[in-house]
């Protein structure tokens, strides 16, 4: 008997080597037909217009040679780790430990952001990369209400940041008005822009939402690029004041912050009290919506996510709490856009683009919808990852996809899938991302 | 055909999809603190003269009265769905299960206490700050969903996400969720689809309790005639769209023309029974 399974598992593991090479090899041969025109030959245009190639065959061979490879190791590596949702059972210990680390996770996330600029005080670029990645998590953690709560697919959430830029820009620019009256005036615009969008796409759902949302972003930036009396057009506005300690400018000289504390002028400080006002922005919209959800509205918006037909049933306007999804979603990016614009100083169409909305998208999918810490991470891994990678030039993009490909693959639910109940009677037990619904848009 | 005892009074209704008349003028009554079941073979028009009444559909015509205990009347074929449940108060559960699968059983019985909690917390902002009063509405709300959880036997399960529980439990804490509206009418669509004998007596057991101790109207579809014939106080059948019968569970079991609806009858008896509808 001993000695029969092993044999019978070595010829299993034959039969698997004869797959594995099999399948190696018809990628590889693809790889050949595909890789012999694109690397193969190469062709341009000669001095007098005519057309000179050339062939690099030792390229080809190479990049046959790395897909032959490339392919016996994917498919090594998924022998060694099994289907994808295969439970995996880990020792009682282990299990444990990585309990208690998950829970401490964002307390110690916490207090090391708070130590963040006491530790880099004098360096720049980490400052100034802390501020980006906290401006992306408050992004993120304003569209999670819309879309990990409500369940509503908005890909155009970046018109609200923009409606809050230049909400802020303009009013201080004009009327001179300071940061702290402009913050709450560019957050109720932006609320009032979110309602305007939803009225509109109440009826939709899903990819026609999605479709809707898309569009209306991309209306906020051509009225913003064309409207050049008011917003300047394509040049922007620039001359933005920056933020104020309740009216002490941060500036050298006799009036500034540094003087009247008696301590010498450097750029630092101002970069120090820029991350922590982001920071205290960005608490306040993970404060209200932990708030939120555990009163009737956030309970409406998850029920909403969950089951529109059901919520009706129970007497839940489904109208006014779809748009105070979108309106409190949009707040919070109004917010986050009157920074953005006293950071930079000058603001101008281009930094309203598609792309905004769709990275603030990935980063609330990635960290798992509807979970509070899991975007902060993605905001971090995401923002962080694409200065990482800045030493790879030309292929920072396709190393970035890449990742988040694997990710993907690895917790198709987000870094976090899992969602915390509101409220509970004896155990506070989450629940299970199969359960939880992703919403129909 | 109005009576002061009625509750539900439904007045030739009638809907129409395209071409295809599903409910043609049906006139039925249901009375206050009664259990009314409406019955009929597949495809008689009940789930529809249901989505009438709960506004999932505008009736082509006629119309639907609700009755307060106080006297307050509300034209149900006007109100607009939300506001059925919440002014009108006429709760409803789906044939094929509705809950909140991701949330836990007591979130479920906490959405269904939506629009008491929102005036509470005064839209929003009181709970916002965490004001002294709604924090005393939200153990009252939890209060009463746990009482309903006990009244369903699934205290011990609160805090299980709802798509976890048995479908028989998933049923009741339908029905209890539909409770937690506070309404005056309760209509069920098939409760005891699905369940085994056990878990249907169970059922007809809460039915009764709802109607004796909380006082509320009831009314039932359902194909299960052992739960139809046990709790319900009037029946109402359907076939075709137009009611055939209604009366005590006895009238109903004795009726020729229920009989045949059913179970099907000779040409001849066809024709006789024709005769009597005018068809």
């Amino acid at each position: 008997m001993a000695s029969i399974a092993p044999a019978e598992s070595k010829a299993a593991a034959q039969a698997g080597a004869g797959f594995i090479f099999k399948k190696a090899l018809i990628s590889a041969l693809v790889a050949l037909v595909l890789f012999s025109l694109m690397i193969g030959v190469r062709t341009e245009a000669g001095p007098e217009g005519q057309l000179i190639y050339w062939t690099r065959f030792q390229e080809l061979a190479g990049m046959v040679a790395a897909v032959f490879v490339g392919s016996i190791v994917v498919e090594l590596l998924r022998r060694w780790w099994g289907p994808v949702d295969t439970p995996r059972l880990m020792p009682e210990g282990a299990r444990k430990t990585l309990a208690v680390a998950g829970r401490a996770v964002a307390p110690v996330l916490l207090i090391f952001t708070f130590l963040v600029p006491v530790i880099f005080y004098d360096q720049r670029y980490i400052l100034d990369l802390g501020i980006l990645v906290l401006t992306y998590v408050m992004l993120g953690w304003g569209l999670n209400i819309v879309v990990g709560l409500a369940g509503l697919l908005d890909l155009g959430y970046v018109a609200f940041y923009a409606v809050g830029a230049y909400s802020y820009a303009l009013l201080a620019t004009n009327f001179g008005l300071s940061f702290w009256v402009c913050l709450p005036l560019a957050g109720i615009l932006a609320a009032f822009w979110g309602v305007l969008l939803g009225f509109p796409v109440l009826r939709l759902r899903g990819d026609y939402l999605a479709i809707v949302t898309l569009a209306f972003g991309e209306i906020i930036r051509l009225v913003i690029i064309n409207w050049q009396s008011l917003t300047g057009g394509p040049n922007g506005v620039s001359g933005i004041p920056r933020p104020t300690l309740f009216g002490i400018p941060l500036v050298p000289g006799e009036n500034g912050l540094a003087a009247l504390l008696g301590i010498p002028f450097s750029p630092s400080q101002r970069l120090v009290f820029l991350f922590y006002l982001i920071l205290a922005l960005a608490l306040v919209t993970n404060w209200a919506t932990i708030r939120l959800r555990r009163l009737p509205i956030g309970r409406a918006w998850e029920a909403l996510r969950e089951d529109e037909v059901a919520c009706r049933a129970l007497g839940i306007n489904t109208t006014t709490t779809k748009l105070t999804a979108f309106a409190t979603g949009a707040m919070f990016g109004g917010f986050a856009g009157a920074f953005f614009a006293t950071r930079q100083g000058f603001i101008s169409p281009e930094s309203f683009t598609f792309q905004e909305s769709a990275l603030v998208l990935a980063i609330v999918v990635l960290g798992g919808m509807g979970s509070q810490l899991g975007v902060a991470l993605a905001a971090l891994t995401l923002i962080g990852g694409f200065e990482l990678f800045r030493g790879l030039d030309q292929f920072r993009m396709l190393v970035f996809g890449l990742s988040m490909v694997f990710l993907m693959v690895w917790r198709p639910r987000g870094l976090i899938g899992h969602r915390a109940p509101t409220v509970y009677l004896e155990r506070n037990q989450t629940i299970s991302s199969d359960l939880v619904k992703e919403g129909h848009g | 055909m109005s009576d002061d005892n009625d509750i539900l009074c439904v007045d030739r209704l009638t809907m129409r999809f395209g071409g295809i008349i599903a409910v043609n003028e049906l006139s039925f009554a249901a009375q206050r603190g009664k259990i009314t079941a409406l019955i009929g073979p597949n495809g008689a028009g009940k789930t529809t003269v249901f989505n009438c009444i709960t506004g999932f559909y505008k009736p082509s015509a006629g119309a639907i009265n609700l009755t307060h205990p106080g006297g307050d009347s509300y034209r149900l074929d006007k109100l607009n769905d939300f506001r059925i449940t919440k002014i009108a108060k006429v709760a409803r559960t789906f044939q094929n299960i509705r809950l909140f699968a991701g949330m836990t059983a007591l979130e479920n019985l906490m959405v269904a206490q939506h629009n008491a909690l929102m005036r509470a917390s005064g839209l929003t902002f009181l709970g916002l700050i965490g004001a002294p009063s709604w924090r005393a509405a939200e153990k009252q709300a939890i209060e009463r969903a746990t009482f309903w959880l006990k009244q369903i036997g699934l205290l011990e399960r609160a805090d299980d996400a709802a798509g976890n529980l048995p479908y028989g439990d998933q049923r009741r804490l339908e029905i209890a969720r539909a409770m937690c509206t506070d309404p005056v009418l309760l209509c069920l669509d098939e409760p005891a689809a699905g369940l085994n004998a056990r878990e249907s007596a169970a059922l007809s057991e809460l039915l009764l309790s709802i109607r004796d101790d909380q006082g509320t109207s009831i009314l039932l579809i359902e194909h299960d005639m052992s739960v139809v014939m046990e709790i319900s106080d009037a029946v109402v059948v359907l076939d075709y769209g137009v009611k055939i019968a209604d009366g005590t569970p006895q009238q109903i079991r004795d009726d020729q023309r229920v009989i045949a609806a059913y179970l099907g009858v000779e040409d001849e008896e066809v024709e006789a029974v024709e005769q009597e509808l005018g068809l």
